[in-house]
């Protein structure tokens, strides 16, 4: 098989012909391998990791040798006739705010260039049992706050649909991958979107599980009542099956939840087999198709999605979300209160960068203050003085405390729909992937695209995010969000995949199918650069 | 009226220990302001009577086992550490010396 077919290739695809003996772990991963070298674009400026890369700059690490290791060793146990996962010798990419033995790991921060984990998160351990090759960590914004992947210390990662736009936030470097065949699958981390929004932006698979049933050891903490690991995917099936490795009871995390992993590809495959939507009530949230700032073109691919869910027999009912109106005030001051305290640590004594100050005396109080001066940037300093401010003395209760109980308003508005439905739907994001520098200095603007995410991780809720095509007016993947009650992931996939199998018999095969070739987009924008 | 002055940014980084020159502070409170001016409806919300929830999941504490497992060692904790002495981590003064 050529490289493309290789890369091309599903989860399920692969291991399949991995099984079958047709394939080596090793030539698929060494695919994968040289597949990121022509794709993900060489240093801008090898002086200056802020510049980037001229490509994709998906991956701010790949892993070469481990990952051919991995891969061999697979190989060889799998001649010897050993029983094997059935993902053995799938590579995958994780993100860099996930952390992992024997490579770096950044959060794509100053702060931690040059860190190297002790040790790895539950995931990585899950990842290694299953004898998954890792091809490398992927790019995100710092620490995980931000919708574009602009806030990275280290270059913006670019859509694999157009170079020019960003791959959704924070989660844009594992969805860029996986987007445009780097990796079949990759990890991230969603606190308020940040793998639902890059998937629906980059035309690919994402997934919140429930609050809870991936474990967040190892994952570095951003908003702990909010974060959570998940898969990014091309297929809801591919997604599904690494989301059966990636879930169980953890010890080490106090949130874990007991609840018994799966059947989440069963459920998938039940979804997509004829009928498998039959009487399946799904419920249009009226507060999200009346958003501001829908563009035309999403509303019109999400209505399309609506009759294709109805002519494979859902029942759609419109449902009502009183509330949402106050929960992205709500996400805002948790989040950033949250910030301000998991960012603490951060501050030159133990681990990550230190820095003197310029003048005067060298205290340790004084040398804090610089190294967290040097080691963030402007957004995660915003997000650390707004939580700051809203747990002070004096404006906690009209803030934090007020926050608080909306969150209790919002998860009370998803029981009383789930009581009428058995899942909703909503577009993911309001728009399509903006420009690169856009909204960058426009927090807010920014900030109000996550309007259909971010209550989901206020209510610790599952969602998925899947393909609906592309919007008429640019071309570019607009995502279709689901949304199940808690501990029901399995409904997610029978749901996700029933439409991406009606979606897929419309087009005549997947969305990413019509990806144009990223080595062509590149070369095409640096000649239109040397022009 | 603007809700946060540049005085309180300065206090509020000085909390953080986040060093910002005066350039820095403007800006901060600019921005501030207008985001605190979006959040603060969460206040307008019916929330009279309404208990706050912490995590979306009810929690009680997690202990485990008391039983002695291998940790870090001395080194591996070290590994990272901007400067270490005799297995220590080192750091400059603490208290100001005038």
């Amino acid at each position: 098989m050529s490289r493309t077919e290789l890369v091309q290739l599903s989860a399920a695809a692969a291991a399949a012909k991995l099984a079958a003996g047709e394939v080596s772990s090793e030539e698929l991963t060494r695919a994968h391998l040289e597949h990121i070298a022509a794709t993900d674009g060489d240093a801008v400026d090898p002086a200056d990791r802020s510049r980037g890369k001229t490509g994709l700059n998906a991956f701010l690490h790949v892993a070469e040798e481990e990952a051919l290791a991995t891969a061999r060793g697979v190989d060889a146990s799998r001649a010897a006739g050993d029983e094997l996962h059935p993902l053995a010798g799938v590579p995958i990419a994780v993100k860099d705010n996930i952390v992992t033995r024997g490579m770096p790991t950044t959060a794509a921060s100053r702060m931690l260039e040059g860190w190297l984990s002790p040790y790895d998160a539950t995931v990585i351990a899950k990842v290694r049992e299953a004898r998954m090759p890792i091809l490398g960590k992927t790019n995100l914004d710092e620490f995980a706050m931000g919708s574009s992947t602009e806030h990275s210390a280290f270059g913006v990662s670019r859509n694999p649909w157009d170079l020019d736009r960003i791959p959704g936030g924070s989660g844009g470097g594992s969805a860029a991958a996986v987007a445009a065949f780097q990796a079949p699958l990759a990890l991230g981390s969603d606190t308020g979107g940040s793998i639902r929004q890059p998937a629906s932006v980059t035309g690919s698979v994402g997934v919140h599980p429930t609050y809870g049933s991936v474990s967040r050891y190892g994952a570095i903490a951003m908003a702990s009542s909010l974060d959570q690991i998940g898969p990014h995917a091309r297929t809801v099936r591919d997604a599904a099956l690494l989301h059966e490795v990636l879930g169980g009871h953890d010890p080490r995390d106090a949130t874990s939840l007991k609840d018994p992993v799966g059947p989440y590809a069963a459920e998938a495959a039940a979804g997509a087999a004829e009928g498998g939507l039959r009487g399946l009530r799904v419920g249009v949230v009226q507060e999200l198709l009346h958003a501001e700032g829908l563009q035309d073109g999403v509303s019109q691919r999400f209505r399309e999605s609506l009759e294709a869910l109805r002519a494979a027999g859902a029942e759609i009912v419109e449902v009502s979300l009183p509330h949402l109106k106050y929960s992205l005030g709500a996400y805002y001051l948790i989040m950033s209160s949250e910030v301000s305290s998991n960012l603490a640590k951060y501050d030159g004594v133990r681990f990550g960068a230190r820095t003197l100050p310029e003048d005067g005396p060298v205290t340790i109080e004084r040398v804090m203050a610089a190294t967290r001066a040097a080691g963030f940037n402007p957004e995660a300093k915003r997000r650390i003085i707004l939580g700051t401010y809203a747990l002070s003395a004096g404006y906690y209760d009209q803030y934090y405390g007020a926050a608080q109980k909306v969150r209790t308003l919002v998860m009370r508005d998803f029981e009383q729909a789930f009581g009428q439905v058995d899942v909703l739907v909503s577009p993911t994001s309001p728009t399509t992937a903006f420009r690169a520098g856009e909204k960058v200095d426009d927090p807010l603007a920014m900030y109000l695209n996550d309007i259909a995410t971010i209550p989901i991780n206020l209510a610790g809720v599952p969602a998925i995010s899947v393909p609906g095509g592309l919007a008429p007016e640019n071309g570019l993947p607009v995502g279709i969000q689901f949304v199940a009650p808690v501990r029901e992931d399995a409904r997610l996939y029978r749901a996700a995949a029933g439409l991406e199998a009606a979606l897929e018999a419309q087009w005549g095969g997947p969305l990413l199918g019509r990806l144009p070739a990223t080595e062509t987009l590149i070369s095409a924008r640096t000649e239109g650069a040397a022009k | 009226m603007s809700a946060i002055s540049r005085d309180q940014v300065a206090h509020l980084a000085n909390l953080a220990r986040i060093e910002m020159n005066d350039r820095e502070l403007d800006h901060m409170a600019a921005e501030l302001d207008v985001i605190v001016e979006a959040v603060r409806s969460v206040s307008e919300a019916p929330i009279q009577d309404v208990p706050p929830t912490s995590h979306p999941i009810a929690m009680s504490n997690v202990l485990r086992d008391d039983v002695v497992e291998d940790g870090l060692t001395s080194e591996e904790a070290l590994l990272n550490a901007p400067d270490a002495e005799d297995g220590q981590f080192k750091v400059p003064a603490i208290l100001n010396e005038d």
